[in-house]
């Protein structure tokens, strides 16, 4: 079977959630998180890097998760920057990696 | 162990102009030692905003500004790397009608010492600068002005004036100078020099220095308030000023933007300075009514320095009026930057020439002869 | 002592307890921290919806996490408690802060900082690729948000931290692909008996260690070389051991990181006065026995003066509060104090032997190829750093920022300076000392232009 590396997130859920669905969108699409999800985990349960890096042809996808790299900023739709790993998610977030935004 | 130096021409600050005039000093045959009190470009000459600009200056600067231009071209040949300028023009907004008429008037004196503006209305404004805020009424736009990366002119003109045989020293704070018959006695840490020339651009230390041979200089100490945003997407194109100069940036091409206004602390004895808060605070908010995109930006560092500035606001340059074979270039008053290649040529021409062709007449030394405050009684190492 | 403002930055322990004792001195500390939620790192709570037993968030600790998470609520009113709000700022006797109502400005009269620390970090071939994580921000991922890092993990440590992720993450019923310590198993032999100073801590230790060992997974120690590999995302790690056999395997996220970094950015701006650690191999801002900082009503409690652990955090923050208490002129428990210096000179003479046991893997660095990305936030390698070295007179840390923009990118330094530093001082030949610090600019993260979070 072919995975599309594009869709397949970094992170695993080992523990289960049984809080509420919270929808939000990467690029547009519809995704969801769960209630207590940060943003990067949210995005990276989907996705294998949260931002393209500035000065080469590469990705990111935060590192020290505890708001002290900076590597997580991420940007939405309407304009706000968010450092993913010390934000939760909240509904209706339109995450912007690849440009395509909706809001 | 106190090293001892002869040489022709002494130079105390180790800024751009400075390097500048030491590297040209030596073209024309002279011996020369640099004495500066930290490191090489670390003082003003490396916190401004990098504005490379003749838009704006008082007319009595414009020629020297001219020729500075023609100079920055060919920088980066002469340094052996890259200083970043680019010419990428400087827009003057005007945010009030007043302000407009202030443009136009400039542009009048302007056009007449040879420097063309082109003078925008609103709807132009908008159509050049699709990003800006709404409220603007106009700009004017200095197609030939830019940027530049001033953390890195004056080290290389250090850089320079050491392969040239200049004696460069750092950390070297020059604590006394006398004249004596035949020249000149300066004691700095760590070495002493007897020269026949001496060179005052000590920056926000010029004051004292002139104090030394009598002469009145009231220099009083300038904080620039500077701020840099994280990596944006390029959309700033031009370096970008206002009339009343409160606010100013521009974005470099890998992204960051460079904003900076008002003025930081500073303590001269300690030689402190910092940016204040309510300073870059009023900075942010200016910003964001002139770029609405940068409103959801960071700020990463921001930082300032300490320059130096005369009651009039335009430099003092030329001979001293107290002491033959003293030649002065300090006070730059937050505007040297662009400056900075061609005061070096200045000095090394009123030097090795007696004179220069550039007209220094407005910014004489002996125009403070009855100034009546104290000047600054003391400087220190400048931390920023 | 109503009109004297005493300011706590940090409600991790160190910033929780000194709070807690400040009140019992009849003071009502303001308590400002960035998180949401009390805790710190160490201690850190998962979000409200991912909750999870203080027993399996903590292990052993839960009992400690749950005494100075319930602080702030136990203290109520006799504090003024503000989560949610960055310091980004001190100058003189002013804090400036963001938080949910914008920018704000403190004045204090007595400013206790217990910053904390944050992972060390040492470049190594792939470090940046999305995938490659902190050790601490994958025990973050698990703790706070019970989600592994990748399918299949590789954990590099240079710390006792190192065995404990690896137990939760086994225990959570990851697929673990590696166990790589770069440090040799010889310093813990040899440290032994300065690790018995605290046996209860060592003994939790070696039980995470046997755990794991039971479960098959073996810590390959005195590991000399490592890397990443992989297009866009993590494939393998290879490495190389004591006995320069190469080894790889399989993964899909790395956990790594050697060490703890104290953040000293308040204090530096605070004006404290910072001398050179051998040990920590860092720039620390200096502190007497009682907390105290150089700065005159500026104290320094926690990991973020120099690495103590949660334990000693939690006696610095209760030492420090004791000394603003006495400087306030307020009546002081001298018997408690003798109490707390001799437990923290106890915890001392652990933290020696553990600094020991766990050596800073400075032989991490002795291959790093010119192309190397040593700052991440801005892509600078190696090579850059070394030409300014070498061609341009770059002499010390600043200079070296003003050449090359290391330190320059978001986060101002603190991931690229420990090896930034190191790289300097190897080109130069010189004492890693001798290379200097960056200097400290505020913000000490970044804060929005726009002015509102």
């Amino acid at each position: 079977m072919i995975e599309d590396v594009s869709r397949v997130g970094l992170f695993r859920r080992l523990v289960p959630r049984s809080g509420a669905v919270i929808p939000f969108t990467i690029d547009g699409e519809p995704t969801e998180a769960r209630e207590g999800d940060l943003l990067l985990t949210a995005i990276l349960l989907q996705r294998p890097a949260l931002r393209h890096f500035e000065f080469g042809e590469t990705d990111r996808a935060g590192f020290c998760l505890m708001g002290a790299c900076q590597d997580c900023w991420v940007s939405l739709a309407d304009g706000r920057r968010m450092r993913a790993c010390t934000t939760p998610v909240e509904s209706g977030m339109a995450v912007v990696i690849d440009g395509v935004a909706h809001d | 162990m106190t090293e001892h130096l002869a040489v022709d021409v002494a130079i105390i600050g180790g800024g751009t102009a400075a390097c500048a005039a030491a590297v040209a000093l030596r073209e024309a045959g002279l011996t020369v030692a640099v004495l500066e009190k930290r490191r090489c470009g670390a003082g003003a000459s490396g916190v401004n905003f990098g504005g490379v600009r003749q838009q704006g200056r008082h007319l009595a600067e414009l020629p020297l500004a001219r020729r500075a231009r023609a100079l920055w071209d060919d920088l980066n040949q002469l340094l052996g790397e890259d200083v970043e300028f680019e010419a990428s023009g400087h827009i003057k907004l005007a945010r009030s009608e007043a302000d407009m008429a202030e443009l136009e008037r400039y542009a009048e004196s302007a056009r007449e010492h040879g420097l063309a503006l082109t003078l925008l209305g609103a709807n132009a404004v908008r159509d050049e600068l699709p990003w800006v805020g709404p409220k603007m009424h106009g700009a004017s736009l200095s197609p030939t002005d830019g940027q530049a990366n001033p953390r890195m002119v004056g080290p290389a003109y250090a850089r320079l004036a050491r392969q040239r045989g200049v004696e460069v020293r750092e950390y070297a704070p020059v604590r006394h100078a006398v004249s004596t018959g035949a020249g000149f006695e300066i004691e700095a840490d760590g070495v002493t020099v007897k020269s026949c020339w001496l060179v005052n651009a000590a920056g926000a230390g010029a004051g004292v220095i002139a104090s030394w041979f009598g002469e009145r200089a009231p220099v009083s100490p300038l904080m620039p308030n500077m701020l840099v945003t994280e990596p944006l997407p390029y959309v700033v194109s031009r370096s970008i000023g206002v009339c009343g100069g409160d606010v100013y940036l521009r974005q470099i091409l890998r992204g960051n933007v460079i904003l900076g206004g008002g003025h930081g602390w500073g303590d001269v004895e300690l030689g402190l300075a910092r940016p204040r808060v309510e300073e870059s605070l009023g900075c942010m908010a200016r910003a964001v009514d002139i770029v609405p995109a940068l409103a959801g930006a960071q700020v990463i560092r921001t930082w300032s320095g300490m320059d130096g500035q005369m009651p009039d606001h335009i430099p003092v340059i030329g001979f001293s009026s107290t002491t033959p074979r003293l030649v002065h270039a300090f006070g730059f008053s937050g505007h040297g930057f662009q400056l900075g290649p061609v005061i070096g040529l200045i000095i090394a021409e009123l030097i090795d020439e007696g004179k220069t062709v550039s007209p220094i007449a407005p910014f004489g030394p002996q125009r403070f002869a009855n100034w009546t405050d104290e000047p600054v009684a003391a400087y220190g190492g400048v931390q920023h | 002592m109503t009109d004297t403002a005493v300011v706590v930055v940090g409600a991790g322990p160190a910033g929780l307890r000194a709070a807690e004792a400040l009140t019992r001195g009849g003071v009502r500390p303001i308590l400002i921290d960035e998180a949401e939620r009390p805790g710190g790192q160490v201690y850190r709570q998962p979000p409200p919806g991912a909750a999870r037993s203080p027993r399996t968030l903590y292990g052993f600790e839960a009992g400690k996490a749950v005494a100075v998470h319930a602080i702030p609520a136990r203290l109520g009113d006799a504090i003024d408690y503000r989560p949610n709000t960055l310091v980004w700022n001190v100058f003189e006797k002013h804090l400036y802060t963001v938080g949910p109502s914008g920018h704000d400005r403190l004045d204090f009269n007595r400013l206790v900082i217990a910053s904390g620390a944050m992972d060390r970090v040492l470049p190594f071939p792939g470090w940046t690729m999305p995938g490659v994580f902190t050790l601490g921000g994958a025990q973050i991922a698990l703790k706070a948000q019970g989600v592994s890092i990748g399918r299949r993990v590789a954990f590099i440590g240079a710390g006792p931290l190192l065995p404990l992720v690896v137990y939760q993450y086994a225990k959570a019923g990851a697929e673990i692909a590696a166990v790589l310590d770069v440090t040799p198993f010889s310093a813990k032999l040899s440290n032994a008996s300065g690790l018995l100073a605290q046996t209860g801590t060592l003994a939790k230790g070696l039980w995470y260690i046997a755990r794991n060992a039971i479960a098959g997974l073996l810590i390959c120690s005195d590991v000399r070389a490592i890397g990443v590999e992989g297009e866009d995302r993590v494939r393998s790690l290879w490495w190389r051991d004591a006995a320069d056999t190469e080894h790889r395997v399989a993964c899909d996220a790395v956990g790594a990181s050697f060490g703890l970094r104290s953040e000293t950015q308040l204090a530096d701006l605070a004006g404290c006065a910072f001398a050179y650690d051998d040990v920590a191999r860092q720039w620390i801002p200096q502190r007497d026995a009682a907390s105290r900082s150089s700065m005159p009503g500026v104290y320094l409690a926690g990991d973020g003066a120099g690495i103590g652990g949660a334990d000693v955090a939690e006696l610095q923050g209760e030492r420090a509060a004791l000394a603003v208490l006495e400087d306030l002129g307020a009546p002081i428990d001298t018997a408690r104090i003798a109490a707390l210096d001799r437990k923290l000179a106890r915890q001392a003479r652990f933290r020696n032997a553990l600094e020991r046991a766990y050596p800073y893997p400075a032989h991490l660095l002795d291959d790093v190829a010119d192309a190397e990305i040593i700052c991440r936030c801005e892509g600078i390698t190696a090579g850059t750093l070394r030409a300014a070295a070498t061609e341009r007179d770059a002499q010390e840390m600043n200079r070296l920022k003003a050449f090359t923009r290391i330190g320059m990118g978001r986060c101002q330094g603190r991931v690229c300076g420990p090896a930034a530093a190191e790289i300097l001082a190897r080109t130069l030949g010189e004492d890693i000392a001798a290379v200097g610090r960056l200097r400290g600019n505020p913000p000490v993260k970044p804060i929005p232009v726009g002015g509102l979070p």
